[in-house]
């Protein structure tokens, strides 16, 4: 790669690379996101390699793995170009089929085709499937059409076209000013004007300063940062160039969580190419300004998400955190002026210098402009990460985008904000989702985790789950966070064991009230938000489970009973085999013998449920 | 790991004491755990003092003290997960391996861990074995899965049933 | 000096120092168990906790790790601050419940129950012990391990501290006096530390007056000769 050292030998390098590239030229794409990694799309991809291979001669038909697609729940997720024709759960097996059919005949495989749930009618293109109509992609846009390792691709689809207008046309404080004037705010939780946080940076006394990507994404359920990075590192990169010389620094680090192998990789492979290019390193395009970025992984904990906790781990210490009397902007890393904002927020940035605050403005609300990434995960038919403008309700979501709830089940509760987030019961389901709004009802936006539950979800298992996972994340420093957790934690468990008492709801109160009062940082500021949005809306399940000692989602193992039917049972001993505690007795019916209905021992059952999930015949019954 | 190995590490990182997780991070990657004798070494060479290095080196869930298992099972308990049923499947491993989470197996063939989200959540409940991600994990399929990666040796565990 | 108001009292501080210090100097009682004049504040027990009126704004915050700055209003005895102090105590009582000091502070704030189950622990994880190792002593002994409900005080490794010099800081330090030391013969050992040490004699008095590993440690680092600490302090003197 030949370095570039101004933006006229960029553009004509784009220009270069658009010549090469027929638009109309067939082109593969296969999701290479972590999701449809999961779903197997290594072997699709090897296996259209190998037809490719095998049938092409000359000018031939492209193949490219892409970023997250978003649509994981089908994945693995092939899209045809030009003609941008959706295949979902695709096998290695299809891909002799569709390269002869689709990419040389141009037919469409019906079967392969995503198929409307209620109408069942057959959408063979991406744009038409309702699960993207009403998303709004724009900082996703890319991800699907760009391989995340080659830079020329990013290029292609007009990326590293902010950055020059950044460094040429714009000074460090018109570029804050349109920052501000777009209204973006933090998108990893805290919600706070990037902007007004550069600005504070900025102006911040010292001569060396810091920018930071908060890739530590820890808050369970959500993993837009993942597929950000993944996907598309460069908008990334491109936005924390701009960020940086707004600011006046010229080091930056990505924190990335270490439970992300690929994220880390492909992120280090986008450096490396920037820099070969003249994007990162000295006098940059030819501006003069310098910028480099080293990478950091995380160790595997939580709470070194947080802001001054991940300084503390770049500084070799602990990540614990530490009072912010004093801001990071005006000392943070090794005490000096620090910007810190989340992937999703720098690569907000791009897109902001490129089109213009006034276009961007126009999307979302009035206190939450842009759109925001979530995972939509849990109880819902459509699972992935969606990209929606702010102001969107969660009913459209769950619904329009989602699918709405497997099974035909009933809504129940979406969780937002993670750990530090609460529960929307289905009573506020048309709420229009932004910053605001969701603080108002006892949640938060949090990094965008949007986690669906349905009427088999026990929402004070859902509580429980949370003090868990918080007090084994809390750092430990204060009495009240950690005891707090640790607390919670013990009575909600109290009460899934049918040991609950109706004092229990009102210590929880006031556990989480001090809890989130007097201790140091966000971590056990927000605690107490599961517990207290859950009791706040669904106060009779509590009741039900402390009064009556019952769950009725069926969840808190204690206080369930399995039964067999034994009218229903078909003597077949699936259950007793699978028993681990050998409390099933019974015998089978053979050719010989006529059988006995098989029978709990309920003393020895520990109901671990596997009689119920191994039994075809529906004869286990739950109590 | 020899004492050159980790130098040739501490070195990578410019011998800064401030890149210690890095460090210790890349030993474990090679290694498989910290050992003592590691973690004393490292101190020195950084002038990190070893009660320093042990706080760090437990307060890290990434960093691990004792000896691992050939294969990580790593049972993924974040919440879209969890409402999938992921506790169900985590209890039945426990079962199957006979040991809780943490922990490793006697004839260190299996080394059980939790983490609290492993950004798969669309194909939840996720378990992942030697990194390789298995999705739409059940109770039920939880033994087959185990099978592709047990040793010859008698099964560990309660459930003895063949 | 910094000029602020404690309390509707007007008062001033050093620049650089903290809400906390400030108003024990000046007699005014906030509880207290991390805080120690000879370390930097940390900020673990949130007993010190106050209500701090910045800007027309008032937060909640430890008066021992807030920074002095001119104009601001601090409340020590709000009824939110009360409230919570209170539950503090409880917690660090269930937490602890045989330890002294902390079954009195229990009593004087007013809390007589325990609504959570016992435990037996006897640390108060407030950290003066390695605060003072560190920062004081320079032995880095001892350090805080694990996280969460799991954080502990304890040697590396759980085993003898090995960079323990006994010189018994720590036992001073400790508020709820859980750290104790003993001597038997020429050897002084510190318990919780699973620490023994055998005791240099004084050429003149015959007493046991340091740990030889300690005077080794002073000897080097200071270049000091060999027989430099064959006398005992007193007998030198």
């Amino acid at each position: 790669m030949v370095r570039l050292s101004s933006p006229q030998e960029l553009e004509k390098y784009r220009n270069e690379i658009l010549s090469t590239r027929d638009p109309n030229q067939p082109l593969i794409t296969v999701c290479g996101g972590t999701g449809c990694h999961a779903s197997g799309c290594h072997a699709v991809v090897e296996a259209f390699k190998k037809v490719i291979q095998e049938k092409v001669k000359g000018n031939g038909v492209g193949l490219r793995v892409t970023g997250c697609h978003g649509f994981c729940e089908r994945g693995p997720l092939v899209v045809l170009h030009p003609r941008k024709v959706l295949y979902q759960r695709v096998k290695p097996e299809d891909a002799s089929a569709i390269f002869q059919e689709s990419v040389l005949k141009g037919k469409v495989i019906e079967n392969l085709l995503y198929e409307h749930p209620t109408t069942g009618e057959k959408i063979s293109t991406e744009e038409d499937v309702p699960f993207y109509k009403k998303q709004r992609r724009i900082i996703f846009e890319n991800n699907g059409s760009i391989d995340p390792t080659q830079i020329e691709d990013y290029i292609a689809v007009g990326g590293y076209r902010a950055l020059p207008k950044a460094l040429f046309t714009m000074k460090p404080e018109e570029i804050i000013k349109e920052v501000k004037k777009a209204n973006l705010r933090g998108r990893g939780g805290g919600g706070f004007s990037a902007g007004l946080k550069w600005e504070q940076c900025r102006n911040a006394s010292g001569e060396i300063k810091y920018v930071i990507c908060n890739a530590d994404e820890g808050d369970p359920g959500a993993y837009m940062d993942r597929s950000l990075l993944e996907g598309n590192p460069h908008s990334v990169l491109e936005g924390m160039i701009i960020g940086a010389y707004a600011i006046g620094a010229h080091e930056g680090c990505v924190f990335v969580r270490h439970e992300y192998p690929l994220a880390v990789l492909n992120i280090g492979i986008a450096i490396q190419q920037a820099r070969e290019l003249g994007l990162l390193g000295k006098d940059i395009l030819g501006s003069r300004f310098e910028f480099d970025v080293q990478i950091s992984r995380g160790g595997g904990a939580f709470v070194a998400g947080e802001s001054t906790a991940l300084m503390a781990t770049l500084e070799g210490n602990v990540g614990e955190p530490r009072a912010k009397h004093i801001h990071t902007v005006i000392s943070g890393l090794w005490d000096r002026p620090t910007n810190l904002n989340n992937v999703e927020t720098w690569a907000n940035v791009p897109v902001i210098i490129d089109r213009g605050a006034d276009w961007y403005t126009q999307i979302g609300t009035e206190g939450s402009k842009g759109t925001k990434i979530f995972s939509l995960v849990g109880k819902v038919n459509n699972t992935g990460l969606v990209e929606v403008p702010m102001g969107i309700t969660l009913r459209e979501i769950v619904y329009d985008i989602g699918g709405g709830i497997p099974g035909g089940k009933k809504f129940k509760a979406v969780q937002t904000g993670g750990p530090s987030g609460g529960c929307i019961p289905e009573s506020l389901i048309d709420l229009p989702v932004d910053f605001d709004r969701l603080t108002e009802v006892g949640s938060m936006m949090g990094s965008g985790g949007m986690i669906v539950m349905d009427e088999s979800t026990c929402m004070v298992d859902v509580a429980k789950y949370f003090m868990n996972f918080l007090k084994d994340e809390s750092c430990g420093k204060c009495t009240s966070c950690r005891e707090g957790t640790k607390r919670m934690h013990e009575i909600l468990t109290e009460i899934t064991e049918g040991r609950g008492s109706v004092d229990h709801l009102d210590l929880l109160e006031e556990l989480g009230w001090v809890t989130a009062e007097a201790s140091l940082c966000a971590l056990g500021g927000t605690a107490p938000n599961p517990v207290l949005s859950t009791i706040r809306y669904f106060r009779e399940e509590y009741k039900e489970h402390i009064i009556n000692k019952r769950c009725p989602a069926k969840v808190c193992r204690a206080l369930l009973r399995y039964r067999i039917l034994s009218d229903v049972c078909t003597m077949c001993g699936r259950c007793a085999k699978a028993c681990p505690a050998e409390a099933i007795s019974g015998k089978t019916k053979t050719k010989k013998e006529k059988g006995i209905p098989f029978k709990i021992d309920e003393q020895k059952c520990i109901k671990c449920g596997m009689c119920f999930e191994s039994c075809k015949f529906e004869a286990v019954e739950v109590q | 790991m020899t004492q050159t190995e980790i130098d040739s590490i501490v070195d990578r990182y410019g011998r800064k004491e401030s890149a210690i997780l890095s460090i210790l991070q890349d030993i474990q990657t090679k290694e498989k755990y910290l050992p003592r004798e590691t973690l004393e070494y490292v101190g020195e060479k950084l002038h990190i003092p070893l009660n320093k290095i042990y706080r760090i080196a437990t307060f890290y869930r990434a960093l691990s003290l004792m000896p691992r298992g050939r294969h990580e099972v790593c049972v993924c308990m974040g919440t879209a997960c969890h409402v999938r049923g992921a506790q169900r499947i985590l209890d039945q491993i426990k079962l199957a391996l006979g040991i809780r989470p943490g922990e490793t197996t006697k004839d260190l063939n299996f080394t059980l861990e939790t983490v609290n989200c492993l950004g798969v959540c669309a194909a939840g409940p996720v378990v992942a074995i030697d990194g390789e991600y298995f999705g739409k994990m059940s109770s039920t399929k939880v033994e087959g899965t185990l099978k592709k990666f047990r040793s010859d040796q008698k099964k560990e565990g309660a459930n003895g049933k063949a | 000096m910094i000029p602020f108001v404690i309390d509707g009292q007007p008062i001033e501080g050093k620049e650089g120092g903290n809400v906390l210090e400030v108003a024990l100097d000046a007699g005014i009682e906030i509880p207290h168990l991390c805080y120690n004049e000879s370390v930097k504040p940390y900020g673990a027990c949130r007993l010190c906790l106050v209500e701090v009126v910045r800007r027309g704004k008032a937060r909640m915050t430890t008066a021992c790790t807030y920074p002095l700055m001119e104009g601001i209003e601090v409340l020590t005895r709000t009824e939110k601050v009360l409230r919570a102090r209170r539950m503090i105590i409880e917690l660090l009582l269930a937490m602890c419940p045989g330890d002294k000091l902390i079954q009195n502070m229990a009593k004087e704030m007013g809390v007589h129950a325990v609504r959570f189950k016992e435990e037996k622990k006897d640390c108060i994880l407030c950290g003066l012990c390695a605060r003072v190792c560190e920062e004081v002593v320079g032995a880095n002994a001892i350090q805080f391990a694990f996280r969460g409900d799991r954080r502990e005080m304890i040697p590396p490794f759980q085993g003898e501290a090995m960079n323990c010099i006994a010189c018994g800081a720590c036992v001073v330090v400790c508020p709820v006096d859980v750290i104790r030391m003993k001597e038997e013969g020429d050897e002084r050992t510190i318990i919780r530390w699973k620490r023994t040490l055998k005791m240099k004699q004084c050429k003149v008095c015959g007493n046991y007056f340091a740990p030889w590993f300690q005077l080794e440690k002073f000897r080097e680092q200071a270049k000091l000769p060999k027989d430099f600490y064959d006398v005992c302090y007193t007998c030198r003197s």
